[in-house]
């Protein structure tokens, strides 16, 4: 009975590839940024690779099998148990609150470039500091110990390295109250997809919604006909141009097979 | 045609993705043991019911809730 058991447990285990290890990076990241903060710049992998997958139409390649993040909220909510396994709310996975939040983020990331211009061009001295849910300011100098890049550089890296870790700890509190991996809801990158899915999905609603039109037609004409076969039939009511390749039961005659 | 009316027709649980709702996180697409659920294009998730063993894995892992688990007849083998 046991061996049965796990035999069919096995059966239901999902073959691993490397880039399920990916929450290792997240966890090595932030660890890095706790001894010199230039390393926050590696962050801008994450910021840029879903976008340049994106964009070659990898869709979303980059959410569905190398996000660290969501594996990391995803393991310690599954298996370190820390989430309460509840339904996340409607809302956070509404539209109005997905690109609310996009919009906001996007505007603190504004505002944080502005920052590191005002710091380049010398108008703002370097603050050696992080600040977290972009409210409140975490010394944070023990990470920077002076470089030969200009300040600006190590100013980028304490405002992008605030940015990481608050919307990191935004995604451990709503995986704690809720589902592992709510962040994924409302994650700004996840929203960023291009204009093109959005128009690749409108253009598949269309179809299913001409299919649909199509298996009606065809389900009045079937019961409006009565007698002769389906050969009849078909000559009676020829197929619409490309249903037979849609509708593969309708076979290559149009015929119901 | 009466051949399929005198199939034994069994009830089964798969799942079912409400695809307006779907973020396209594909957390379901990574505990999917059969690779069932896939994420279509990267605009939502997609189940293959002819794969789908029912699991319901996806359902439990998706974070908008949008995976119900949903009986379906079907042929009995």
């Amino acid at each position: 009975m046991r061996n049965n058991q796990r035999s069919s447990q096995k059966k239901l285990q999902r073959k691993k590839h490397w880039y399920d290890y990916l929450w290792i990076w997240t966890i090595i990241y932030f660890a890095l940024g706790f001894f010199n903060i230039l390393f926050a710049w590696l962050g801008m992998i994450d910021f840029l690779v879903p976008l340049i997958i994106a964009v070659c139409g990898g869709g979303k390649f980059f959410c569905n099998h190398c996000c660290g993040r969501g594996q990391l909220l995803n393991l310690l909510g599954t298996k370190g148990k820390l989430s309460r396994n509840r339904t996340t709310p409607r809302w956070m996975s509404s539209k109005a609150f997905r690109y609310g939040f996009l919009a906001f983020f996007l505007i603190m990331f504004a505002n944080m470039v502005w920052n590191t211009y005002l710091v380049g061009a010398g108008a703002s001295s370097l603050r050696e500091a992080i600040k977290l849910f972009w409210t409140f300011r975490v010394p944070w100098s023990w990470a920077y110990h002076g470089s030969t890049f200009p300040d600006w550089v190590a100013q980028y890296s304490f405002g992008f390295y605030s940015i990481m870790l608050t919307s990191t700890l935004i995604g451990l509190i709503v995986m704690a109250l809720y589902k592992p991996r709510t962040w994924c809801t409302f994650c700004p990158m996840g929203t960023m997809t291009p204009e093109y899915l959005q128009a690749e999905r409108r253009r598949e609603t269309l179809i299913r919604k001409k299919e649909g039109e199509e298996l009606v037609r065809f389900a009045i004409i079937g019961i409006s006909y009565s007698g002769g076969n389906a050969e009849d039939l078909h000559s009676e009511f020829p197929p619409c141009p490309g249903t037979a390749s849609r509708f593969p039961h309708f076979g290559s005659s149009g015929a119901y097979e | 045609m009466e051949k399929d009316t005198n199939k034994k027709r069994r009830k089964r649980k798969k799942a079912s993705v409400d695809t307006g709702r779907c973020v396209g996180c594909g957390a379901c697409e990574s505990v999917c043991p059969k690779a069932a659920v896939k994420v279509w294009k990267g605009c939502y998730a997609k189940a293959d019911e002819a794969l789908c063993v029912g699991c319901g894995k996806c359902a439990g892992t998706c974070p908008a809730g949008c995976i119900e688990m949903k009986e379906v007849e079907h042929d009995a083998e």
